[in-house]
């Protein structure tokens, strides 16, 4: 087995304040927007270095979205900033009419999201973005795993032309890929090579895959571990090659059931190769009030969860 | 500037245009198109700064955004005969494969059209967005932008209205189409605007009034002096008074004609009312 070395728990939406500082530096046009979360979203580096170039847009996120909009009229490439939220449900209309059906080319950056938001609770805790954001035509959807694969995101989308949607989190945790890596969207990352079971996994809940594995690397089963950070468009071929060899699958996302990778992993397989699949996800509920490591614990969206889902399925097999 | 009177010519080409695409097809929007032609003409025939060929970034040149997507007709029209694309495409207006979509839209790649809208309430944050865009590129082109008065009723509008005051947005005028009409009735007893002038100058911006927003000089001059007000630290709205409907006599006053084609009957009625000036598409 590979071994991954956690370098130290940082929170994702660091890796994306960090990409911004960066792109702020290299590419003049990349002007950023907030609705007041400038310090939550770590916009503040950006924000001292470009003034002319950040937009506080106070809490209007549906104001936000148009402008983000407008402004590529002109060759703006523009990275809005909120919680995952207000980013997406909330501003709904916004983004299918004024950003994803216009083809203009916005970058949606969120926060905050999934469960492990944390104590602030459920009206936080977004856990349909992946799928409202999936389901507009032409949207670019990314859920990283960490730091490092945050950073690289936010600067690989400045390069793509259209509409992205990047998800991030709040918690510091593991940072494991690597440094200064190369973001390609679309392309999934293997992490393990495995021939008993396919463990598809994004966001954070990446890193516990692949602490399942180990345990399960303990009891001889071996699991090969796939790291989707693009959810839209899909690297299928990675998928079906694994899936071809192992038979079986794990999703595993910070996210509800409905919507979520499990369901666009579900299609490309019904299509090509139906398998046994396994969903580590929240299965249509809300969040709660709680500190990060505790609700996944409770939701089972842990290496703990991880783990009986594998062996679930594989007795499937 | 074109003389008054071929402009009056185009005026009523323009109705007969909006009436034809409408009952082609037997759906669309004819009354708020038809209170708009006089708007739409002086915008892109007098009072607009453009580029001979369309470009999306627009850098350079004025731009105009649509809020109210659902009067595409007296848009397309007026687009057509301004040479963003041949006049005889208005025969394709709401057909399938067509640019013509039945509200606008950048994504089968009409020329003039920058952004989608339809859905209500969001072309003043998408004009502000282009105007700070414009600023960004010490591009001193102003950014125009229509939207209906029952519009007005959509939140996000309030919020765009906030931010453009706040950020002193001087080279944007938003003009309301104020016919005092809405799908369901006149807007007084659909939801009441209240006083819309002291609304806006209590956000911050300057506020004028046409009253003959059906008048082309009217307009022309409104708008002249609506120019010269820009840059100087706020937003500018301007209210046009007109009349949906304007032009053909049983559509005007009221709100019956706002999203229904008339019939073969009607139509002639109509067109009769407005003799062929510059000649049908």
């Amino acid at each position: 087995m590979k071994k991954y070395i956690d370098t130290g728990k940082k929170d994702t939406r660091s890796g994306f304040g960090a990409g911004l500082t960066e792109l702020g530096k290299t590419n003049e046009n990349v002007v950023a927007l907030c609705a007041d979360l400038t310090g939550s979203l770590k916009m503040d580096e950006f924000k001292s270095n470009h003034p002319k170039r950040f937009f506080q847009i106070g809490i209007a996120e549906a104001n936000m979205m148009g402008i983000a909009a407008g402004m590529t009229i002109g060759g703006k490439i523009p990275f809005t900033g909120t919680f995952a939220n207000f980013s997406t449900g909330r501003v709904y209309d916004q983004i299918r009419q004024s950003i994803a059906y216009s083809g203009k080319n916005v970058k949606i950056c969120a926060s905050h999201a999934g469960i492990t938001l944390g104590e602030d609770g459920a009206t936080h805790q977004i856990l349909e973005d992946i799928g409202l954001m999936k389901m507009l035509p032409g949207m670019t959807v990314i859920n990283t795993c960490d730091y490092n694969q945050t950073k690289a995101a936010t600067l690989a989308i400045a390069d793509y032309n259209g509409p992205v949607y990047l998800r991030f989190g709040r918690p510091k945790v593991a940072n494991f890929t690597p440094d200064n890596q190369t973001f390609e969207i679309g392309k999934a990352v293997q992490l393990q090579e495995g021939s008993d079971v396919t463990i598809v996994a994004t966001g954070h809940l990446v890193w516990e895959a692949l602490l399942a594995a180990e345990v399960l690397n303990e009891q001889n089963i071996s699991a090969e571990v796939i790291n989707i950070h693009t959810i839209k468009p899909l690297d299928t071929k990675t998928i079906i090659e694994s899936v071809s060899k192992t038979r079986c699958v794990v999703t595993a996302e910070e996210h509800n059931y409905y919507g979520g990778l499990g369901e666009s992993v579900s299609r490309v397989l019904a299509k090509s190769i139906p398998t046994h699949q396994e969903f580590v996800s929240t299965n249509d509920t809300f969040g709660e009030s709680g500190t990060p490591a505790q609700l996944m614990e409770k939701y089972e969206l842990n290496a703990d969860a991880i783990v009986k889902a594998a062996l679930k399925v594989i007795a499937r097999k | 500037m074109p003389d008054i009177n071929s402009l009056n010519d185009l005026v009523v080409q323009v109705r007969r245009d909006i009436l034809r695409q409408v009952h082609r097809v037997n759906s669309g929007h004819p009354g708020g198109s038809l209170g708009c032609a006089e708007f739409f003409v002086a915008l892109f025939q007098v009072l607009m700064e453009r580029n001979e060929t369309f470009d999306m970034n627009g850098h350079n040149e004025d731009l105009f955004f649509l809020s109210n997507g659902h009067i595409s007709p007296v848009f397309y029209s007026v687009l057509a005969r301004s040479g963003y694309f041949s006049v005889d495409e208005l025969n394709t207006f709401r057909h399938i494969n067509s640019r013509l979509q039945g509200h606008p839209t950048t994504h089968e790649g009409l020329p003039g059209v920058r952004i989608a809208s339809g859905s209500l309430g969001q072309g003043i944050s998408v004009a502000i967005g282009a105007a700070e865009a414009k600023k960004l590129n010490n591009d001193a082109h102003l950014i125009y932008t229509l939207c209906g008065d029952g519009e007005l009723q959509e939140g996000q509008n309030w919020e765009a209205i906030m931010y453009a005051a706040g950020h002193k947005m001087d080279n944007l005028i938003v003009t309301v189409d104020y016919n005092g009409q809405q799908i369901d009735g006149s807007t007084d007893n659909v939801l009441p605007l209240g006083n819309l002038r002291a609304k806006f100058e209590a956000f911050g911006w300057t506020v004028l009034d046409i009253t003959d927003g059906n008048n082309l000089e009217a307009i022309i001059q409104g708008m002249t002096e609506a120019k010269e007000l820009t840059g100087a630290g706020k937003p500018i709205c301007v209210l046009l008074h007109t009349v949906m409907g304007n032009g053909v006599d049983f559509m005007m006053h009221t709100h019956a004609w706002h999203g229904k084609a008339p019939n073969d009957e009607q139509l002639e009625i109509a067109l009769a009312q407005n003799p062929v000036t510059l000649g049908d598409y």
